[in-house]
């Protein structure tokens, strides 16, 4: 076997044009068969765009891609035999139930009228909505509805999902929930490609991480490279008295470098790579008498990556509500 | 797993359901365009069951024409009520039709402006199947939409001599032209940007356009420009055409516009839906 052919998805030069908007400016990809792949960016970054085109929904302007060794434009019918889409992207039909989503899947995937239905009933009480299988979509809560979108993307298990921000908007619960059934499909041999807006999750699901902003690829890597270009995250610490701020920060600057006084009075923050020593910092502190409310010791927000890698906050750009337009007035 | 880190309960005892549901399911052979298309069908009426109201916002409308017209104008148009029941009739029946077909459209927009259009075009089916299965499903509720005016009308007292068998047939006729009539509304769909905006413009050209026919009035009683463009009108000439049928004088040259307008409509906006669709 070639390498070329362990690569799930290889992208070359991806360019997509709304307007004005260069939403996707040239994106190259190499997303191994069987790992999970995270596409981080901000909103606006042009993650969906780039993803809406690797599952043929819309067609490049310019560059080209192989799914599962197949062209995206020329064999547009063989990658959508072989992938699903789930996320903010491909939703369920609100005015059906959940049962009548899933058999409806089944039947245009192929399944004959009792499988489909059989098939609807395992995945409806294996992701706990037996219950609500009667209910239409709209009474769903959104924990229930993004994990019968789940179970819509597998009615036929696919060796490719394309994963659009799967969590956005969830409780912890149902985050977790859905991190979980992400992590059993990658054992059980599918390849996913993850857009998130969060560092955290791509941290705790992705083999890959690329970083993209403006439609660009800005830094590429495994979450532990990403996160140490970045500098892996601050200690914040918040005292019980102000008056003692100016001590925190001399035994800070001390032990980790330079800290930094937050807007508020009792509150200071200082980068640190390393857990181990943020911790004996936090202890440091308290042997010398420092009282402390509370401390964390975080992994760079996404904002931190941004900041680290571009200079610039990731902020919200107009280009994603740019696209929108664009996508529901076809030209 | 490392979500250990947090006490938040997950799957839990659902874990080996999980497993074994994710692992289950071999893709089997594509699904044919015939069984693509006619699940989209079922779908189209799963909606009426689950929102019935859908369809009575579209009959209820003709149905007030029906007893307004007949009981306000009748006598004074047709000289009894019975009589003008027997002319407005085969109108009403047209009207309730193609006022249901703007909602194809409207249909069609809310899909594509809920998402849900990218998980059937990220599908391996044939690719007209969501347009072409819809349709089929509407020209049900177009059928139970005729068929409710039919009903009222006999309620009401109309008789005619084409008989149950006139009847049925201009009904036929009414549903193929809606068939294809209602690829004007889905290219609509595809272009305007919402749901309600499709309903708008939906209902400024077919409410006009039904009004200026032969539905309720005689069309030599109008000034002559007004006549003209009645007697022109493609809906005039349904109306015609299901009147004759209901009558028992099928005009077969009445007929014969109907059907081809019915195909030059269906020739015309269907591609273009279709090419709209797959490009959105």
């Amino acid at each position: 076997m070639t390498s070329e052919s362990q690569l799930a998805i290889e992208a070359t030069g991806l360019v997509k044009v709304f307007g004005k908007t260069r939403a996707v400016d040239g994106v190259d990809l190499a997303v191994r068969s069987g790992s999970v792949y995270g596409v981080l960016g901000p909103n606006g970054a042009g993650k969906t765009t780039a993803i809406r085109m690797l599952a043929t929904l819309l067609r490049p302007d310019a560059g080209s891609a192989r799914v599962l060794g197949h062209d995206i434009v020329k064999e547009a019918d063989a990658v959508r035999s072989a992938v699903t889409l789930t996320g903010q992207l491909a939703s369920v039909d609100e005015d059906l139930t959940g049962r009548e989503n899933l058999i409806l899947v089944g039947r245009l995937l192929g399944l004959k009228r009792a499988q489909a239905k059989s098939r609807a009933t395992e995945l409806l009480e294996a992701f706990g909505l037996a219950e609500a299988a009667t209910k239409l979509v709209k009474n769903y809560s959104g924990g229930m509805r993004r994990r019968l979108d789940i179970a819509a993307s597998i009615v036929v298990t696919p060796q490719l999902m394309f994963l659009d921000e799967p969590t956005t908007g969830l409780d912890p619960r149902s985050r977790n929930q859905v991190w979980d059934i992400i992590r059993m499909l990658v054992a059980g041999g599918t390849t996913i490609l993850l857009c998130t807006q969060y560092l955290e999750e791509a941290d705790q699901l992705a083999d890959g991480i690329a970083v993209i902003d403006h439609g660009k690829v800005i830094a590429e890597g495994t979450p532990g490279q990403l996160k140490a270009s970045v500098g892996a995250g601050a200690l914040h610490v918040r005292l019980l008295d102000p008056a003692q701020r100016p001590e925190a920060e001399r035994l800070l600057t001390r032990d980790l470098g330079s800290a930094f006084l937050e807007a508020d009075p009792a509150a200071l923050s200082v980068q640190c790579a390393d857990a181990d020593r943020g911790a004996e910092a936090v202890a440091e502190l308290t042997r010398s008498g420092v009282k402390i409310a509370d401390f964390s010791l975080g992994q760079p927000s996404l904002d931190e990556v941004f900041l680290a890698l571009t200079g610039h906050p990731a902020e919200e750009d107009p280009a994603d509500q740019a696209d929108t337009i664009e996508e529901e007035q076809p030209a | 797993m490392n979500t250990a880190a947090s006490n938040v309960p997950t799957l839990g005892a659902d874990a080996e359901a999980v497993r074994k549901a994710i692992s289950s399911t071999a893709r089997p052979p594509k699904a044919s365009p015939l069984s693509a298309a006619l699940s989209f069908g079922w779908r189209g009426m799963l909606k009426v069951k689950h929102v019935p109201e859908q369809l009575l916002d579209v009959t209820i409308t003709p149905v007030m024409f029906v007893l307004m017209f007949t009981y306000l104008f009748g006598g004074a148009i047709a000289g009894s009520t019975a009589e003008y029941l027997r002319y407005i009739l085969p109108g009403i029946l047209v009207m309730s039709v193609l006022f249901t077909t703007v909602y194809s459209g409207v249909a069609l927009n809310t899909d594509l402006t809920k998402g849900v259009i990218d998980r059937f075009r990220s599908l391996p089916i044939w690719r007209p199947a969501p347009l072409v299965g819809s349709l089929i499903g509407d020209s049900v509720r177009y059928l139970l939409a005729g068929t409710v005016i039919i009903v009222l009308g006999v309620a009401l007292g109309y008789r005619s001599d084409g008989g149950v068998g006139g009847v049925l047939a201009a009904l036929a006729l009414v549903v193929v032209f809606a068939f294809g009539l209602s690829w004007v509304f889905t290219t609509i769909g595809m272009v305007m940007r919402s749901p309600n905006a499709v309903m708008n413009a939906g209902f400024m050209g077919i409410f006009p356009l039904t009004f200026l026919s032969n539905a309720f009035v005689d069309p030599e009683t109008l000034p002559a420009g007004l006549e003209a463009f009645v007697n022109a009108n493609p809906i005039s000439i349904l109306i015609n055409a299901a009147r004759g049928l209901m009558e028992g004088t099928p005009a077969a040259g009445d007929i014969g516009i109907v059907l081809a307008t019915a195909l030059a409509l269906t020739l015309v906006f269907a591609p273009l839906t279709v090419r709209l669709y797959q490009r959105a």
